[in-house]
């Protein structure tokens, strides 16, 4: 299983020329490997057959042995009768031995053999050459008996050329070799192309998924032939074409939403403004009404406000969202401006503001209004005074931190806290704001190609800090 | 009290608007088309007026463009959307400032006074003596009796304009911001909307300049605002 699994790290490719590979060495060894070791063995038996039958003609051309033991002459006369074409020869006796044979490729293994009755032969290497080395007894037939024997203490030693067979063998190995060889590379071959065949599509479909992860839906593949990679080809594309019909009937759907959303909005308008006309005259005369009626009048107003903020809210975001927000660009003194929002929105006795003069950007100075309003606000309402806005300038942008000295933010909010009406605390009751004036504060720095971000700081409290860009991109034409 | 024209069709906005401004103690004659709009200012009737851009028939921008060309009326746009194509479009059609919908009563009043403000002529103090006509190039700036001519010809400035061009030519060569314009001549701190003034700067050369793309007297400093001249 294990090692199932580690295969599986291993590419399609290099799996496929492996088995190939394996598959036809296994084959190759087997035909060539048995072919060969069958022809050898037949050779080397035959050679080594012939050569025991050639010496033991003549050996019998030996007879009559002289048996007569202090004929020194005796071995000598032996070694020249088995003297043949060019083999040499050694004769023992006992422990005297004559010939031209090199006493080293007698092997004490071979003597035993021999001196057991046998007729022996042996392969010896001398100086590079292979050598068949062949020995027997020789013995005398009794007189009376023909069938019986009995050893002479003669033994006879022979050894012939044999690399003529070797040869013929090491051929036969090396044409087993290339055979084999010649398998191999056409087995691997053959496995490329089998891959490659396999791969292609398989990195086609690769590639035309990740495009369609990329979100380009309109992608498919070409279906070629009809084996099961041309199925699959064929299923990735009504697959494609189903994820397509589904995420532009999702997109229709938020489109509709949207746009739901600022009709409603639009419409709510109307009312709103007819309302908002005559609240000021509403809280001028609601302190000359007797008791609930004022109550009444006010409530009305307040919450005519409430509305009105909510709704124009509302609206900022679908243009947000329907990209019609465009920014209406200035070139600004930036703590000038912060001064004024601080002022206009009452927040400059509540907030400690460093705020260094000098630093001119390229803002839309309503935008940036709106930013530093909501912040501000959001820090006096949800954390606690001091709270602090801190200006400062590099070569690039701009930052405005506002910190306040509250409890901070719980991590599960942070991710969330520029969400569309997301409370942190679901209990609370509706703030005062319209729940909109972080995402919107959010969205104004994007349009201007800043960051908005919101953390902790220690020892406590929260702090958004707003980083812009001196020179965002130019969306209107400077005159 | 000023008599404000109001050309609005909703009748709920309309009646409120009314209510609040007469309450205010303004004159308010409410019509609910451009074409009776333009009617009533046939004669002398209004002082200013507050036009709502989104009219059925006839629209805001076609009935602030006649005014326009009749007259030197200070006009408000009221947008129900606060979308920057049709504010845009509403100052170049010639409004001179704007309030989005839905707007308290004490926003649109200041705005009326700011506006009423510019076309009045600034009262001289006591025993100054009166000023003489200021030549620039081709321009000749009287304001005293705020009028401009070029080559002799009086030209007819909106109220906003002129106040514009006599805020930049009092001080020649100096630059001013857009934010110190939208004060000094639109009545409005730091939040305004800096193309009141893009566009009113637009209005004037075409106006007052021999070829508005390449302007004389009013000069834009890219990254700073604008001055007049130097010639």
């Amino acid at each position: 299983m294990k090692h199932w699994r580690h295969w599986q790290h291993w590419g399609l490719r290099a799996r496929l020329l492996l088995a190939f590979a394996l598959v036809s060495v296994v084959t190759a060894a087997a035909v060539a490997g048995i072919g060969y070791g069958r022809a050898r063995d037949a050779i080397v038996q035959r050679a080594q057959d012939n050569a025991a039958i050639e010496m033991t003609n003549q050996i019998r051309q030996l007879y009559p042995v002289p048996t007569d033991d202090a004929y020194e002459g005796r071995l000598a006369t032996l070694v020249d009768k088995m003297n043949g074409r060019s083999n040499s020869a050694r004769v023992y006796l006992g422990d005297r031995s004559a010939g031209n044979m090199p006493e080293s490729a007698i092997t004490p293994e071979l003597r035993q053999k021999v001196a057991s009755g046998r007729v022996a032969w042996q392969r010896v290497d001398l100086g590079g050459v292979t050598f068949l080395t062949l020995g027997s007894q020789v013995r005398i037939t009794g007189g009376s008996d023909a069938e019986s024997s009995s050893p002479s203490g003669i033994e006879v030693y022979e050894l012939r050329d044999f690399s003529g067979e070797i040869e013929t063998i090491d051929g036969l190995a090396r044409d087993a070799w290339l055979i084999g060889g010649a398998a191999l590379l056409l087995a691997l071959l053959l496995a490329v192309l089998a891959a490659r065949s396999v791969l292609r599509p398989v990195q086609e479909l690769q590639r035309a998924a990740h495009r369609l992860g990329e979100g380009d839906l309109d992608t498919r593949l070409t279906v070629r032939g009809g084996d099961e990679l041309a199925a699959v080809a064929g299923t990735f594309n009504s697959t494609a074409e189903s994820l397509q019909q589904h995420v532009g009937e999702l997109r229709r759907m938020e489109a509709d939403a949207r746009r739901f959303v600022a009709d409603v909005s639009h419409e709510l308008r109307t009312p709103l403004a007819a309302m908002t006309a005559v609240t000021d005259m509403l809280d001028a005369e609601a302190g000359r009404l007797p008791g609930v009626s004022g109550q009444a009048v006010r409530l009305v107003s307040r919450e005519t406000h409430n509305l009105t903020r909510l709704v124009n809210d509302l609206i900022e975001v679908t243009r947000f969202d329907s990209g019609t927000a465009s920014l209406a660009l200035d070139d600004i003194d930036v703590a000038e401006a912060v001064r004024t929002t601080l002022r206009t929105r009452g927040f400059t006795n509540s907030v400690h503001a460093e705020l260094p003069d000098g630093i001119r950007a390229r803002v839309d100075p309503r935008r940036l209004d709106v930013i530093v309003a909501n912040l501000a606000g959001n820090a006096l309402r949800h954390g606690a005074e001091p709270v602090t806005v801190r200006l400062t300038g590099d070569p690039a942008g701009i930052t405005i931190e506002v910190a306040d000295s509250g409890p901070g933010l719980d991590e599960e909010v942070l991710p969330h806290v520029f969400d569309r009406f997301y409370k942190a605390d679901t209990a609370r009751s509706r703030s005062e704001g319209s729940g909109l004036g972080l995402a919107i504060s959010w969205e104004n720095t994007r349009l201007h190609g800043g960051r908005l971000t919101a953390a902790n700081r220690s020892p406590a409290g929260a702090v958004f800090t707003v980083w812009l860009p001196r020179n965002p991109r130019n969306t209107e034409a400077d005159q | 009290m000023p008599r404000v024209l109001l050309i609005e069709d909703d009748q709920a906005v309309r009646e409120g608007l009314q209510i609040a401004l007469t309450y205010q103690g303004h004159t308010v004659d409410a019509v609910d088309s451009g074409e009776q709009g333009l009617a009533r200012l046939a004669g002398d009737a209004a002082d200013v007026v507050v036009l709502d851009l989104m009219l059925p028939g006839m629209d805001g921008f076609e009935v602030c463009r006649r005014i326009r060309a009749s007259g030197d009326l200070p006009i408000i746009m009221l947008t129900a959307r606060n979308d920057d194509i049709d504010v845009v479009a509403g100052l170049e059609a010639g409004a001179d400032d704007y309030v989005v919908k839905p707007a308290q009563a004490r926003v649109l009043e200041a705005r009326i006074r700011a506006v009423l403000r510019r076309s009045a002529a600034e009262p001289r103090q006591a025993g100054a003596a009166k000023p003489e006509p200021e030549r620039h190039g081709d321009l000749i700036i009287d304001r005293d009796g705020l009028v401009v001519r070029k080559h002799g010809q009086p030209i007819a400035l909106a109220p906003t304009e002129l106040r514009l061009l006599l805020e930049l030519s009092a001080s020649p060569g100096r630059v001013f911001s857009r934010q110190q314009l939208l004060e000094s001549v639109w009545d409005q701190g730091y939040l305004g909307d800096s193309r009141l003034v893009d566009a009113c700067v637009q209005r004037l050369r075409s106006k007052i300049e021999d070829d508005p793309a390449a302007p004389v007297y009013v000069q834009t400093l890219r990254g700073f605002g604008y001055r007049f001249g130097p010639l």
